[in-house]
């Protein structure tokens, strides 16, 4: 089977900084990868090559079988820390701009796969409001499902529960599990370890751009081989 | 009220000055016969200085996003015409490029072959829309570099192309964020047209200049002139907060 995304000594500046050197990791259909590792350690970065938000300058990228940007329009699904929708429209245009517009859906077949998405991520009464009248856990759902409405052959998390109240991560890494239960394959970069526990097939640490470790998150979490990932998961996990 | 007194003292002041004692409301008083034709005189040009400004306002706007889009590239090539253009157009004083649009445009047109006759109003919508054009631009720059970055990023990670991005997602939000500084251009362009006088366009300042030289009541007419454009402005002042309301209901 081959990959659905694959980085061969991906290497990426910015200006003389360099914060990707030479990561290299396969992740094959179906898999849910967890990237972790301390702020500044390129992490974000990984994913958002992935997502053709960035540029690379060495190395190669392979996604879903070629360049990052010749995959299909939302073909690879992003779901960003600060969940970035669109305040000027309601949760359900937010959620049909993108299959009406790139799909070119009729607005009633958009709209039902929207509402259906909705009910899903558990809240299907909050189509006509505004993103800025919902709580951050609600955005960061209706941020998933407008992801999903492009049917993506893969999804992207970047930081997801970062920006939201303690009260609200469960509902959202809730909505997370089920989409790897149904066999989604998801690249999430977290630091909620137990999610990584519960979800990951495996778990990835980066540090200073360097893809360190990667192992099963029994592995990594009874015996990890490196320092730097023992000291990292220590201050996460003891806090 | 305390505040009024003093002004009102200074315009009875000025009014001893022209004519002791008095003043003379009569030209413009609209209870007797030959106030009311003046009056209806004067505000006949309401017609003429809305038209030219809605007109030029909607040019200016057109060629200000027009002329801003380039400025978004991070080319220095591409933005460099925007720049050029930003420049040069909001350098040169209003009354100057009015004479050359009027006066010299025709001539330029001629000498390429293209014979048109500019008349006084399409002077000024002219005038008024391409200097009004450079601020428009810029306004539009600043508002769409401050929707954050994130939302093209977002846009992207959907599918949308650029240019979908840019029409159903930046350009939505900076519209709402520059309504106010629009509004102030508008506003701007609307005083501005009392320049279009000194080509012979019959509208507001025009009319009670044409009327101050047959009535010789300088202080009161150019009075009624005043009030006829704080009426203009109020009203747009009121039609645009509307609007920010309806735009912005729901949005945060």
């Amino acid at each position: 089977m081959t990959a659905a995304v694959r980085l061969t000594e991906l290497d990426k500046w910015f200006g003389e900084f360099q914060v990707l050197k030479k990561v290299s990791i396969e992740v094959s259909p179906g898999e849910k990868l967890v990237i972790c590792g301390p702020s500044g350690s390129g992490k974000s970065t990984v994913v958002r090559c992935i997502a053709n938000l960035e540029p690379y300058e060495g190395g190669a990228l392979d996604v879903l079988g070629g360049e990052p940007g010749a995959a299909g329009r939302g073909e690879v699904g992003m779901v960003f820390q600060q969940f970035n929708l669109f305040p000027h429209l309601t949760v359900l245009d937010n959620l049909t701009l993108g299959p009406i517009r790139a799909l070119g859906l009729s607005r009633r077949e958009a709209e039902d796969k929207a509402h259906a998405l909705l009910e899903r991520v558990k809240i299907p009464d909050q189509a006509a409001k505004k993103p800025g009248q919902l709580s951050g856990g609600q955005q960061q759902r209706v941020a998933i499902a407008r992801a999903l409405c492009m049917e993506p052959k893969v999804m992207l998390f970047d930081e997801p529960t970062s920006a939201l109240d303690p009260e609200m991560i469960a509902e959202v890494l809730d909505v997370m599990e089920e989409l790897a239960a149904e066999g989604m394959t998801m690249i999430c970069v977290t630091h909620e370890m137990g999610f990584a526990k519960r979800v990951a097939d495996r778990i990835a640490f980066m540090d200073a751009g360097e893809l360190i470790e990667v192992g099963t998150p029994e592995q990594v979490f009874t015996a990890p081989k490196s320092s730097r990932f023992a000291d990292f998961l220590d201050k996460i996990l003891s806090h | 009220m305390k505040r009024l007194f003093p002004f009102a003292a200074l315009l009875l002041l000025v009014g001893c000055d022209s004519q002791p004692g008095t003043w003379g409301w009569y030209v413009i008083d609209p209870t007797t016969k030959a106030g009311w034709t003046n009056v209806q005189f004067l505000m006949r040009g309401f017609t003429s200085t809305i038209q030219v400004s809605m007109l030029a306002a909607v040019a200016s706007i057109m060629i200000g996003l027009f002329v801003a889009l380039p400025s978004l590239s991070p080319s220095r090539w591409v933005r460099l015409p925007n720049r050029i253009y930003v420049e040069f157009v909001r350098s040169i004083p209003l009354l100057p490029m009015l004479f050359w649009v009027f006066y010299g445009l025709p001539v330029v047109l001629k000498s390429v072959g293209i014979n048109l006759n500019i008349d006084p109003f399409w002077g000024a919508v002219i005038t008024l829309a391409i200097s009004d054009s450079a601020f428009t631009a810029e306004i539009f720059r600043s508002g769409i570099q401050s929707v954050p970055h994130g939302q093209s990023e977002a846009s992207q990670t959907i599918g949308l192309t650029k240019s979908q991005a840019m029409r159903y997602v930046i350009l939505p939000q900076a519209v709402r964020r520059i309504l106010p500084p629009l509004a102030n251009q508008f506003i701007y362009i609307v005083k501005m047209s009392a320049f279009a006088s000194v080509i012979g366009m019959q509208e507001l300042t025009r009319r009670a200049n044409e009327l101050v030289v047959t009535e010789y009541r300088p202080l009161e007419i150019y009075s009624l002139l005043i009030l006829e454009y704080l009426v203009l402005v109020l009203i747009i002042s009121a039609a645009v907060r509307w609007l920010e309301r309806r735009m912005g209901a729901n949005e945060r």
